[in-house]
């Protein structure tokens, strides 16, 4: 009853009270609140890294992606080839950054096709699987050397650990489409040596150059096979290790004219069990 | 700092929603185009080449 006497008269309201002094447990519970706000933001961040390593970067990547793709068919149709090579030995089209050629590797699924870009330093490896520089050229002598991401960045190496012995990796340049067939097919074991002591696929250190030399794990050694070596992280999300995946060149098939892919290598994409 | 930032937003609740929202995305873009791209490199997460060795 008294309240709503209280209510019922129109007095000016009364000044706000003052402040009454901050306590202990105010400035207590203030400190607290502070630390907590700080923790669960800083777990928020780093949620949010994850977003941008898994997805962000691969839409950075396939950005990329598609400014390689558009340059190389715009150099095949101009009669460009990255990979000219000059009787004095140098290569002029080859440029750090730029694409030199396709990978693409049946057993990661039809659209496993990426632009291979000249060098494999962050920057580069931002936009693709990267050739080592240095390292042998398609279908030459030697050893091709191609890094790629696995977690991130469009991802291009995530399932490389799904090659089997035989499996076709086939890279296209202006030339010629260049078949690959991954290692381990004398011992029918990815990881067992073949005749020539280099397996289809090994795990390395992170510190371990071997995988580049000519004939890898074999410095010194003069090379006469025409291989191919595949890189990237292991295990995911780690850099402790490293995944190589070996393989020799089986077949050389000619560009066509309008530079579609040949009927020999369409076949290729039926053997794939 | 929240309850500070949310006090020191102008306007009315429905605007200071919205203003909330830019806030946000301008740290989430903040992070996400500028930060984190140079933090990354750094991070023992993604190296996937191996070492050129001298021949």
């Amino acid at each position: 009853m008294g309240q709503h006497t209280w209510g019922a008269v129109m007095e000016p309201p009364a000044p706000p009270p003052e402040k009454p002094a901050k306590s202990v447990g105010d400035h207590i519970r203030t400190t607290l609140r502070g630390i907590g706000q700080t923790l669960i933001t800083g777990g928020l961040v780093v949620l949010l890294f994850v977003v941008y390593e898994v997805y962000v970067t691969t839409w950075f990547t396939h950005r990329e992606q598609t400014k390689l793709k558009h340059e190389i068919t715009k150099e095949y149709a101009a009669g460009i080839d990255p990979l000219l090579q000059l009787p004095d030995g140098s290569y002029p089209n080859l440029k750090l950054g730029e694409g030199i050629g396709n990978i693409l590797i049946p057993r990661l699924g039809r659209d496993f096709d990426w632009a291979i870009v000249e060098g494999s330093s962050d920057s580069q490896l931002d936009k693709g699987p990267g050739h080592y520089v240095g390292t042998a050229l398609p279908g030459e002598v030697g050893n091709f050397a191609v890094a790629g991401h696995r977690v991130g960045k469009g991802e291009p190496f995530l399932n490389l650990d799904h090659l089997k012995p035989g499996d076709t990796v086939i890279v296209e340049t202006e030339k010629a489409w260049f078949v690959y067939k991954v290692k381990g097919l004398d011992n029918n074991s990815i990881s067992k040596k073949d005749d020539d002591g280099i397996p289809g696929r090994e795990i390395v250190s992170s510190d371990d150059g071997g995988p580049l030399y000519p004939v890898p794990d074999h410095p010194g050694l003069a090379p006469t096979e025409k291989l191919i070596t595949l890189t990237t992280c292991h295990p995911k999300f780690s850099a402790s290790h490293r995944m190589i995946v070996y393989g020799v060149l089986a077949q050389k098939i000619p560009q066509t004219a309008d530079f579609s892919m040949p009927e020999t290598v369409k076949a290729l994409y039926g053997q794939v069990s | 700092m929240y309850v500070w930032i949310w006090h020191h937003l102008p306007g009315p609740l429905a605007l200071r929603l919205v203003e909330t929202l830019v806030l946000l995305l301008a740290v989430v873009a903040l992070l996400m185009f500028v930060v984190f791209p140079i933090v990354e490199p750094h991070l023992p997460l993604n190296q996937v080449t191996v070492p050129k060795q001298h021949k």
